[in-house]
């Protein structure tokens, strides 16, 4: 049995026994969740241990875990125990161990992953129908008898192909739908081994499928998923140069030096630099900071061939002698996010620390010393889970990259109103359509602080908002000379009384703060009540950790 | 290894598991130690097998009467 010790202290992450004694403390402030646990056997330890990391990140989860194996009947029965309780987070854990069982007594074995998707579909769509919790469902691990050898992989009547088939019908069918999200277990009993992740003492013994050590990493994983569904993840990434993107000193060693491309360690750097490119191309924002001369650093992203990321992939490029406090201070004032919402790569660990000390929430991960274990050791973080993901995200360092040049023509005009005039701005203005929904949806849960009563709505949300007659969506575009800046703001006005309509919602994307849309969207609310006969707007302003901006927004307009 | 230390090692991971300074016998079962129930018996068996670096079998673990049991079957594994 490999050592589980050093598989989890690679991964980089808390023993079970440490997980159990984080108690909640008095000067923290937790979101408080409610959730439920279905399985097939008992999870004590994994509660344990997800309660453990919730209270690290800074989550209060109260946990209800239905009886063993009630699975189906808990979800489908109305009259059940779940069904009479609400939930936020509803975690549902079946084990191949049962599923193999299931497989052993049926008949046909070529239509197991068929009607076990059935009867997952529709559990998923009971789910997704009595109730606004969100689901996180874990997938299948591999158990492979192996009765057909390596043959298993290429006939029907395998378990091993019946499972790999369930589980993609599942990933499939869930792609489409809103509210819920895979564990993904299998993931991760590859990365610490099946050896390492069942122990056949327990499950004989007790009925748990997963060893005790192997706890931690799921419940994290866990975590990492209802964080997302909190709108709590990462939007940007800020990367030294020097021996992270390439190795060795681009200053010393000379563009024909550094170590980057087929020979060596460059293969590493060339593997991380994809890695990177491809978190780009879902909309995470990559920023450079490095301490070199702007000229030079450049001119490796012009110039060197094996280079696999290019200008047009970083939103900041950021090249100086200054110090990276300050510099990263800068970046992150011209963004406009949260430090929380930020990731810092660097080699060097005196950097790293400076910026630990200096700026407390942003996420120093501390890299392996050797490069090429740099994309898996980063991966492993799990650092940008997700629960969405839209056509706006693959343009948004386009967006990042056009607002700076905005901030630069700022720079030219003494007076902001002579800049804003110059901007020649234009916003169309739409009822809710099913083509915009999806981008609202997303700003609603990304928006935390231009955001009235920071109220998120899931696409669903909308859809019945759009079709209701107490209510409207009204949603705004912005374009500018430089470009477009997309759907940018929404109001959601709900009809109270007669003539009267409450703002239940307000929020606007924090990239166009501060240029008189604000004043532009309270005009076309005015004039939108006056041709709907409505007298009164009347409006309410939440407090919220993030949005104090616009706590006196309503007595300023 | 000589049986007091095997049992001084077995103490040791019980002061971890239960966070309590106890010092047990041969003859204690889960009726004679404090937060000794169902969910700590396994992270007992659990880091025991890691401190002496063995693996029980499951009908070993059901076999065991009290913590001396538990040690003639260390002290066999351990030969």
């Amino acid at each position: 049995m490999v050592k589980l010790k050093k598989v989890l202290l690679f991964i980089n992450m808390y023993t079970f026994k440490e997980l159990l004694k984080f108690k909640l403390s008095e000067s923290s402030v937790y979101k408080k969740l409610n959730i439920s646990l279905l399985s097939d056997q008992s999870c004590q330890f994994l509660t344990k241990s997800i309660i453990g990391y919730g209270i690290k990140n800074l989550f209060d989860l109260s946990i209800w875990e239905a009886p063993i194996n009630q699975i189906d009947s808990q979800i489908l029965n109305p009259k059940s125990s779940f069904n009479n309780k609400n939930f936020d987070i509803t975690i549902v854990f079946e084990s191949s161990h049962s599923l193999l069982k299931k497989f052993n007594s049926t008949q046909n074995k070529e239509t197991f992953s068929g009607e076990q998707f059935i009867r997952f579909k529709e559990l998923i769509e009971e789910l997704h129908r009595s109730s606004k919790t969100k689901v996180i469902l874990f997938n299948f691990y591999e158990l492979n008898d192996q009765v057909f050898g390596n043959f298993s992989s290429k006939t029907k009547n395998s378990f091993i192909y019946q499972l790999r088939r369930l589980n993609f019908l599942i990933s499939e069918f869930t792609s489409t739908i809103s509210r819920i999200s895979i564990l993904d277990i299998s993931s991760i009993q590859n990365k610490i081994g099946s050896k390492n992740m069942f122990d056949s003492s327990l499950y004989v013994n007790y009925g748990m499928v997963l060893s005790l050590d192997s706890n931690p990493i799921i419940s994290k994983n866990i975590i990492d998923i209802i964080s997302s569904y909190n709108s709590i993840f990462k939007k940007c990434i800020i990367l030294d140069l020097d021996n992270t993107l390439w190795g060795g000193i681009i200053g010393d060693d000379g563009i024909e030096n550094i170590k980057l491309g087929n020979l060596g360690i460059g293969k590493s750097f060339v593997d991380f630099q994809y890695w990177i490119k491809k978190l780009k191309d879902r909309g995470i924002i990559i920023c450079v900071c490095s301490k070199n001369n702007e000229d030079v650093s450049r001119n490796v992203f012009i110039n060197h061939p094996d280079m696999v990321l290019s200008l047009d992939d970083i939103s900041l490029f950021v090249s100086n002698w200054d110090s990276k406090v300050d510099n990263i201070k800068n970046i992150q004032k011209t963004l406009n996010i949260g430090f929380d919402s930020m990731v810092f790569i660097d080699d060097n660990p005196y950097e790293r620390d400076s910026i630990k000390e200096n700026i407390p929430f942003i996420t120093v991960p501390d890299l392996p010393k050797d490069p090429s274990n740099y994309v898996s050791f980063l991966s492993d973080e799990n650092l940008f889970e997700t629960v969405t993901y839209s056509n706006i995200d693959k343009d948004r360092t386009k967006l990042y990259q056009t607002e700076y040049k905005r901030v630069k023509s700022r720079s030219n005009f003494t007076d902001l109103s002579d800049y804003m005039i110059n901007l020649d701005m234009k916003s169309n203005v739409e009822l809710l359509n099913l083509f915009n929904i999806p981008r609202v949806s997303q700003l609603s849960q990304r928006s935390n602080q231009f955001n009235l009563r920071t109220i998120r709505y899931e696409e669903d949300d909308l859809i019945q908002i759009m079709n209701s007659d107490d209510s409207y969506g009204l949603v705004f575009d912005l374009r500018d000379k430089f470009g477009d800046h997309g759907i940018i703001s929404f109001l959601i006005l709900k009809k109270t009384s007669l003539g009267e309509v409450f703002i239940e919602n307000w929020a606007m994307s924090c990239r166009v703060l501060e240029r008189g849309m604000e004043n532009f969207v309270i005009n076309y609310l005015q004039e939108f009540c006056e041709n709907q006969n409505i007298d009164f707007i009347t409006s309410e302003y939440l407090e919220s950790p993030k949005n104090s901006l616009v706590k006196n927004l309503y007595d300023k307009l | 290894m000589e049986r007091n230390e095997i049992l001084k090692k077995v103490n040791d991971v019980f002061i971890d598991v239960l966070e309590e300074e106890v010092s047990i016998k041969e003859e204690y079962s889960s009726y004679d130690v404090d937060g000794w129930d169902s969910l700590t018996h396994i992270m007992l068996i659990v880091e025991t097998e890691k401190k002496f670096n063995i693996k029980f079998l499951s009908s070993e673990i059901i076999s065991w009467e009290n913590v001396g049991e538990m040690i003639d079957c260390i002290e066999e594994k351990l030969k």
